[in-house]
């Protein structure tokens, strides 16, 4: 027996019953996120975590989460490879944040930090995924339907066999791939209507690894420092071939391939601050 | 163009001369050679047989230490400039060297500019008479400290059972007020990182992991490491935050605030790439801010999924640097939900920084401690956190002081790093350290024993806890919670009376009454 009777916080959060959230059929389990307490208050993101990270530990491998509204944190550190996470509304900033094998998909839009400093596993948004997407993964895979907003991407980075790699149905924004240091990001602009560049300004600024590919113009001031552009060549056709046709498969879309329309933009250096400082330590 | 330029023309006779020689005495000197291979800053040599410096040494003093016929002294060169105390020799260095690389002057450790230190301005109260002294050899003298937040108030219910309004979070206690700061492998060997942990897990104190994520090896010692979560995200997964007994977000460091990261290639070895999970011989570069991070809500989120990935088992702190409106900044990371809070000041160490930096900006983290302190009393939020204070600590006394500055404990780095065989030389971001601390070289890092060097600062923090009950004694207190913001035992005796004020200390003079 503990000395404490404790309210506040925790009872808020007992009184809701979270059975009363939780359906199963067909092999999985469908969690209701739009249940509310007596007092009306919506499910609170720490119960709804708790529940899906409660009903990974039980085993199960497909959760479906209904009626999401904005729950941030959905399925943060989530780490077994056999667990197919669907999302269906609108889950709210740093889905899936230090994700490490589990696959989350999105029937709706996603918020910011989408994938923040996700390690493994696999990320698929039907509709957009706003601000800082990506935000220093270094593996597993982030596909984007819709368009993105801005720094997305920032600081990925590869390590040994695993490298991060991002495809954007749509357009992204300024800062994309700033600091970039490892991994693949794919622009597809697939619903071009004009001929305005699908990204924005400071392109891959500070880049020193990974390459950023994109179907449409890009001019060279758009390039950030360390960014330089490049035609897309044979060696990187079997690489955009496999990402373009997992995005194909993930939306049933079809993606042209014509690479003369697309360009490349890599780092001029893996040290690109190496001339900067003078360490003579005067 | 001008690059170029600059590496065409390079003319000796420009360029900075040396500050320090090694001066043999060739009559005792047995021609070993030791300190000749033990230079890893190549200032010595061994020619027509004799060893003879051939320039730039740094003082580390590694020669003195190894020579077995004590025949070796460094000497500062001086007189080389003439005397001006305006364009100063550390001015003229500068100029000088900047107009031959063109590059951003770096350095490392803490600055050496001697700006006023108000932590030896300051002089303690001791008990006499109307409170009695207390015997810390004798009697209980209670240096245990706590970090987490302590949310809410207890109370007594007429039936006897205590109620608390809110859950308290989680606690990690720690046997003195003093956490080993955040010095990453990286920063500094494997070796090195290796001793700062066994030496606070034999102290049961916290010690930093710094950015570089935590070894494999180390796991040994999670539960006495603050795993630290920085813009750059090296080593950062779940696994990482989870296994640690604090998760520490770093927004800034006392020596380069606003400032971000950057290992040189060169530094990357096979271990770093594996520990930070980056490409061998890439630059690491941390990115300025967290750009996740750019409003105090941006930062709440950021506490918020650590919290949820560490599933409220832990307590999530935020490192600072003391800028000019700490107070505030401080405030809202308390009301972002921090456990902790870590203020560095601007004394502060670094295995790397710009020197503009590093020697011009931040606050003193003795006015930074107490002005955090203050605020967050009159806002009503100090209890929700335990405020760590670092830069400089270089004694017990400072420690004493910082806490009876508003600190709950302490940071050290660059004093543990002494007492290893650090000299302070500030070369840490060149990576040849002959003391095997600050470096990546397999043959300097197995310079350093790691079992030594945990003994050395394990029995330099006991020291300084000793003489923590001894102050604490004298001052008839018996815990040193009751020190924590207790600025009354404190007199301000230096030359500026606003900064006493400021600090809400009293001038020595001026009583209780």
């Amino acid at each position: 027996m503990t000395a404490f009777d404790v309210w506040g916080e925790r009872k808020r959060a007992e009184a809701f019953d979270p059975a009363t959230a939780i359906e199963r059929k067909d092999g999985c389990v469908v969690i209701h996120a739009d249940r509310r307490d007596h007092e009306g208050r919506l499910v609170h993101y720490k119960v709804l975590n708790q529940l899906i990270r409660q009903i990974m530990a039980e085993g199960e491998r497909h959760i479906i989460l209904e009626g999401v509204m904005g729950h941030r944190y959905i399925a943060s550190t989530a780490n077994r490879k056999d667990v197919y996470i669907e999302i269906r509304g609108t889950p709210g900033n740093n889905l899936g944040a230090f994700l490490d094998g589990p696959t989350i998909e999105v029937f709706g839009n996603a918020q910011d930090m989408t994938g923040n400093t996700m390690n493994s596993g696999k990320i698929v948004v039907h509709g957009n995924a706003w601000d800082v997407t990506g935000l220093a993964a270094r593996g597993g895979t982030l596909l984007i339907k819709g368009n993105t907003g801005y720094r997305v991407g920032i600081h990925m980075k590869e390590f040994g066999g695993t490298r991060p790699a991002m495809v954007i149905g749509g357009t992204s924004k300024d800062y994309l791939g700033e600091y970039m240091a490892g991994g693949t990001i794919i622009v597809l602009d697939l619903d071009c209507q004009d001929d305005r560049s699908p990204v924005g300004m400071h392109l891959g600024a500070g880049i020193h690894g990974g390459k950023i590919f994109i179907r449409g113009k890009v001019e060279a001031h758009q390039l950030g420092p360390g960014a330089v552009m490049d035609q897309v060549d044979g060696e990187d056709a079997p690489e955009l071939e496999a990402l373009i046709a997992e995005f194909e498969q993930a939306f049933g879309s079809s993606v042209p391939r014509y690479w003369e329309e697309w360009v490349k933009v890599s780092p001029a250096s893996s040290r690109p601050f190496s001339g900067h400082y003078d360490p003579t330590s005067v | 163009m001008i690059a170029t330029l600059a590496a065409t023309k390079r003319r000796m006779e420009l360029e900075a001369p040396d500050r320090f020689r090694p001066v043999v005495d060739h009559d005792l000197c047995r021609k070993c050679k030791k300190c000749v291979t033990e230079c890893s800053f190549r200032a010595l040599e061994f020619v027509d047989g004799a060893v003879k410096p051939i320039g730039g040494c740094v003082a580390c003093g590694r020669c003195i230490n190894v020579c077995p016929a004590h025949c070796i002294e460094v000497r500062q060169i001086q007189s080389m400039f003439p005397p001006h105390a305006n364009f100063n020799e550390h001015v003229r260095r500068g100029i000088m060297s900047q107009a031959t690389t063109g590059g951003v002057l770096l350095t490392s450790c803490g600055t050496d500019i001697p700006y006023p230190v108000m932590f030896d301005e300051m002089l303690l109260d001791a008990a006499q008479v109307t409170n009695p002294a207390i015997d810390p050899l004798r009697e209980t003298v209670e240096t245990a400290t706590f970090v987490g937040g302590r949310k809410g108030f207890l109370e007594v219910k007429e039936s006897g059972r205590l109620y608390m309004e809110k859950e308290p979070g989680p606690m990690v206690a720690m046997d003195m007020p003093i956490m080993i700061g955040h010095i990453s492998l990286g920063s500094v060997s494997y070796n090195a990182q290796k001793a700062l942990f066994a030496a606070a897990k034999e102290l049961n104190i916290l010690a930093g992991s710094g950015e570089g994520g935590l070894h494999k090896d180390f796991n040994i010692y999670s539960q006495n490491v603050v795993s630290e979560v920085a813009s750059g995200r090296f080593g950062v997964t779940g696994d990482y935050l989870k296994r640690t007994a604090a998760v520490e977000i770093k927004i800034g460091q006392g020596a380069k605030p606003g400032h971000g990261g950057h290992l040189p290639g060169e530094k990357v070895s096979a271990l770093i790439s594996q520990t930070r999970m980056i490409p061998l011989g890439t630059d690491a570069l941390s990115p300025y801010p967290h750009h996740d991070i750019y409003s105090i809500e941006d930062l709440q989120q950021l506490i918020s999924v650590v919290k949820e990935a560490t599933e409220y088992k832990v307590p999530i702190g935020v490192k600072i640097a003391a800028v000019h409106n700490v107070g505030a900044i401080a405030s809202g990371i308390v009301r972002a939900g921090a456990d902790f809070i870590t203020i560095d000041g601007f004394r502060g160490g670094t295995g790397s920084t710009p020197r503009i930096i590093r020697d011009h900006v931040g606050l003193p983290i003795e006015v930074a401690i107490s002005v955090v302190d203050q605020r967050l009393t009159k806002e009503g939020l100090r209890n929700r956190v335990t405020v760590f204070a670092g830069g400089s600590i270089r004694s017990s006394a400072d420690m004493i002081k910082a806490i009876a500055l508003g600190a709950d404990a302490v940071m050290v780095c660059t004093a543990a790093l002494v007492a290893m065989g650090c000299r302070v030389c500030q070369q840490c971001h060149r990576g040849v350290c002959s003391w095997g601390i600050a470096t990546q070289r397999e043959e300097l890092v197995a310079r350093l024993d790691p079992e030594v060097g945990a003994a050395r600062v394990v029995r330099l923090l006991r020291s300084w806890n000793e003489e923590l009950k001894e102050i604490l004694g004298a001052m008839g207190i018996d815990s040193v919670e009751s020190l924590v913001g207790n600025r009354d035992r404190l007199r301000y005796f230096g030359p500026n009376s606003k900064i006493a004020e400021i600090m809400g200390v009293k001038h020595v003079g001026e009583g209780w009454g």
